[in-house]
C-alpha cells in the first residue's frame, strides 16, 4: 500500500466525519481555541516579563559591567565601594568607568497627588552610558539643579505628563523631594518598578539624601577600541575583589532574566499556566475524541468487517486529533494576536508575536492533540464487529 | 473443491468453566459456489454468531471452517482480515456512515483496492447504485434516504467488490415488507448474475422463495429441510 494512500484515506474520512456534525466541530474547537489563547497569553507574558526586565540594560551602552555578587538583580542591588570600580582603571585596555546609582522612590502624581514607586537612574550625564538618544540630548540641562527625565513609556498612574508638561506644570516630588521634569525618554515598565525616571549623579543624591556618590549599585566599563572583552574580562576577575561580578552585556542581560525565570516566582507561575492550560485542551481534545469514537464505533465496526486493519481508525483517530490542532490553532492565533495588542496599548508591555513563539505553541497544540489522540485509540478496541452484530 | 463454505463439526461456545454456554454443537455444512442459502431459526439459537465465524469477525476454536479455501479456526488476525475483504457482509441495519454519501459509502467496500483510480472506484460505485434502482441518489446521505434505501446502499456496497461470497444477516429485519421484499429480490438478482453465493439467515418466511436451500439452525444444530 503506498504511503499517500496509507494516510490519505483515513485522513479524509477523519475529515469528513468531523466536518459533518458542524457543532460539534465548533465546539470541538472552540476547547483547542481555549487552551492556544491560554498557551499564548501565558508565552506572551512571560516573554514580556524577560524583555522589560532586560529593557533597562538593553539600553546601557558598555563593555563590562561590574556588581554586588549579593544583587540578585539590578531593580535590588547591594551596594559596593566605587573605589572598587575605579580600580579598573588600572587595566591598560579600560578606557572609561562610571558608577549608576539605583534606587526605587515614590513619585508623586502631579494631577492626584498619589504616589507610586518608580525606578530612579543617577548618573553622570556627560557619561552617556544610557544609549538613548533623549537623554542625550538633554544631558546639559540635565546637569541643573533637581532635573529629572521621565520615561513616558511609565505606566498611566503617574499622571499623563506630556500634556501637563505642555500646560507647564512640572514640579512635583519624588522621595518627598522637589523636582522638575524637563523632559522625557522611552524605556519601558518592567515588573520591578512602573515607571522609570534619570537624573544627574549629583541630582539623585539629593533625592536620596541618605546615599553617597561612594556607594554605587553598577558600574560600567568601557574598553579602548579593539580589546578582547572576554580577555579583559578574566583579567579583572584575577585584579578585583571577589565581592564583585563582572559581567559582559549579554551575561548582565541572561543575570536579570535569570532572576525574573528562576529566583522570582514569576517565571515559575507562567511555566505553571502554560502548563494547565495544556493539560485542559488535552482533556477537552481527549473528551472529544472518545465520545467521537463511541459515537463512530458502529461505523468502525463496519468497516472492521469489510476488512479494514485496526491501523487504519488509529489513523482516523490521529488525523482527527491533527485537523483539531490546525482548525484551533488558526483562530487561536488570530485571537491572541489581537489580545497581544490590546496589552500592548493597555498595559505597555512588550508583547511581540514572533515567529518562533507561533510555531512554538503550534507545536505545543499539535503534541497535545496527539497525546489526546493516544489516549482516546483505547476507545477503539470498543469497535469489535463480533460484539456489535 | 467447489464448495465456498465448508463446515465440519464445528463447536462454539461463549463463556468458560462452569458457566459455558455452548452455541453451535458439531455444525456440518458445505455451500456451493453460486448457492443461495437461506438459514432460518429462533432466535438465540446460533445464527449470528455462525454467521459472524463464517465472515472472519469471531474466532473459533473447534472444528474446520474452509471459507473459500483458508482455515478459519485458530486463525492469525491477517487471514481474517483477508478472508472479510473477499466477503460481501450485509447487516440488519445498514450500517452506513452517517457522514458519507451513497456513493461514497459504497466506494469504501472499494478503497482497500490498490489497483483502481478514484475516479473507477467512484464510477463502480455510481454503476452499482443504479443497479439497486439509486442512481438518482448518488450524492444523498443516509439521514436523506428512506430504511430501504439505506438498505439498497449497503447491497450495493456488499457487491461492489464483486465478492465470491455474500452474507446478510437479517437483511430485511428492519424493513416493511415491501421495501424488504424489493431489497432481497435485488440481492437475488445481481447474486444470480455474478454467480456469487449468499448465505442468509432470516427469520422472515415471505422471502424464503429466493433460496436454492433452507437450512434451520436450532439449538446450535443444523437441520437440512
Amino acid at each position: 500500500m503506498n504511503l499517500v494512500a496509507w494516510i490519505y484515506f483515513p485522513a479524509r474520512l477523519a475529515w469528513r466525519q468531523l466536518i459533518f456534525d458542524r457543532t460539534k466541530l465548533i465546539a470541538a474547537t472552540c476547547g483547542v481555541l481555549f487552551a492556544c489563547v491560554l498557551v499564548f497569553m501565558q508565552q506572551g507574558f512571560r516573554d514580556a516579563l524577560y524583555a522589560s526586565a532586560a529593557s533597562a540594560p538593553v539600553k546601557l551602552n558598555g563593555d563590562l559591567f561590574l556588581m554586588h555578587k549579593q544583587s540578585e538583580a539590578m531593580w535590588r542591588p547591594v551596594r559596593f565601594k566605587r573605589s572598587e570600580l575605579m580600580r579598573a582603571l588600572g587595566h591598560p585596555a579600560v578606557a572609561e568607568v562610571y558608577p549608576l546609582y539605583l534606587g526605587l522612590a515614590p513619585f508623586k502624581n502631579i494631577e492626584t497627588r498619589s504616589k507610586r514607586t518608580l525606578m530612579v537612574y543617577g548618573f553622570d550625564p556627560d557619561s552617556l552610558i544610557f544609549g538613548i538618544e533623549e537623554i542625550k540630548n538633554k544631558r546639559t540641562a540635565l546637569r541643573l539643579k533637581d532635573t529629572v527625565l521621565f520615561d513616558e513609556y511609565s505606566r498611566p498612574e503617574f499622571g499623563p505628563m506630556r500634556q501637563l508638561l505642555e500646560a507647564g506644570r512640572n514640579v512635583t516630588e519624588v522621595n518627598d523631594y522637589k523636582i522638575t521634569v524637563i523632559g522625557f525618554f522611552r524605556l519601558g515598565v518592567s515588573f520591578a518598578a512602573d515607571g522609570n525616571i534619570v537624573t544627574s549623579d549629583l541630582n539623585f543624591m539629593r533625592i536620596f539624601p541618605d546615599r553617597t556618590r561612594n556607594d554605587i549599585d553598577l558600574g560600567v566599563i568601557k574598553l579602548y577600541a579593539g580589546a578582547s572583552i572576554k580577555q579583559v574580562q578574566t583579567e579583572l576577575i584575577s585584579q578585583l575583589n571577589e565581592f564583585v561580578n563582572i559581567f559582559t552585556y549579554d551575561e548582565l542581560l541572561q543575570n536579570e532574566k535569570n532572576y525574573w525565570a528562576n529566583m522570582a516566582p514569576i517565571g515559575f507561575i507562567f511555566g505553571f499556566g502554560t502548563v494547565m492550560g495544556l493539560v485542559v485542551g488535552l482533556v477537552i481534545v481527549y473528551q472529544i475524541l472518545f465520545t467521537d469514537i463511541t459515537n463512530h464505533r458502529h461505523e468502525f465496526a463496519t468497516l472492521k468487517a469489510m476488512g479494514y486493519e485496526h491501523g487504519y481508525f488509529i489513523r482516523v483517530v490521529f488525523a482527527s486529533a491533527f485537523f483539531l490542532a490546525i482548525l484551533g490553532f488558526i483562530p487561536g492565533y488570530l485571537f491572541s494576536l489581537g489580545l497581544y495588542h490590546l496589552a500592548e496599548s493597555q498595559i505597555f508591555m512588550p508583547m511581540p508575536m514572533t515567529f518562533t513563539k507561533a510555531v512554538t505553541v503550534f507545536l505545543f497544540i499539535l503534541s497535545m492533540c496527539m497525546t489526546a489522540g493516544f489516549l482516546a485509540i483505547h476507545k477503539l478496541k470498543a469497535a469489535n464487529p463480533a460484539d456489535m452484530f | 473443491m467447489s464448495h465456498v463454505i465448508d463446515v465440519h463439526d464445528l463447536n462454539f461456545s461463549f463463556g468458560s468453566g462452569a458457566l459455558t454456554q455452548p452455541v453451535l454443537k458439531n455444525v456440518t455444512i458445505s455451500i456451493q459456489k453460486g448457492e443461495i442459502v437461506l438459514m432460518t431459526g429462533p432466535s438465540g439459537s446460533g445464527k449470528t454468531t455462525f454467521l459472524t465465524i463464517i465472515g472472519g469477525l469471531r474466532q473459533a476454536y473447534h472444528g474446520s471452517v474452509r471459507v473459500l479455501e483458508q482455515e478459519l479456526i485458530n486463525s492469525s488476525e491477517q487471514v481474517k482480515v483477508s478472508i472479510r475483504q473477499q466477503i460481501g457482509y450485509i447487516f440488519q441495519q445498514h450500517n452506513l456512515l452517517k457522514s458519507l454519501t451513497a456513493q461514497q459509502n459504497v466506494s469504501m467496500a472499494l478503497e482497500m483496492q490498490n489497483s483502481m483510480t478514484e475516479q473507477q472506484r467512484l464510477d463502480h460505485a455510481a454503476e452499482m447504485l443504479r443497479a439497486v434502482g439509486l442512481g438518482a441518489r448518488l450524492n444523498y446521505k443516509p439521514d436523506q434516504l428512506s430504511a430501504g434505501q439505506c438498505q439498497r446502499v449497503s447491497i450495493a456496497r456488499a457487491l461492489v467488490g464483486q465478492p465470491k461470497i455474500v452474507l446478510a444477516d437479517e437483511p430485511t429485519a428492519s424493513l416493511d415488507k415491501q421495501s424488504g421484499h424489493e431489497a432481497v429480490t435485488i440481492l437475488e438478482r445481481l447474486a444470480k448474475e455474478s454467480k456469487t453465493t449468499i448465505l442468509l439467515v432470516t427469520h422472515d418466511y415471505r422471502i424464503l422463495d429466493m433460496a436454492d436451500r433452507i437450512v434451520e439452525l436450532e439449538d446450535g444444530v443444523i437441520k437440512e429441510k
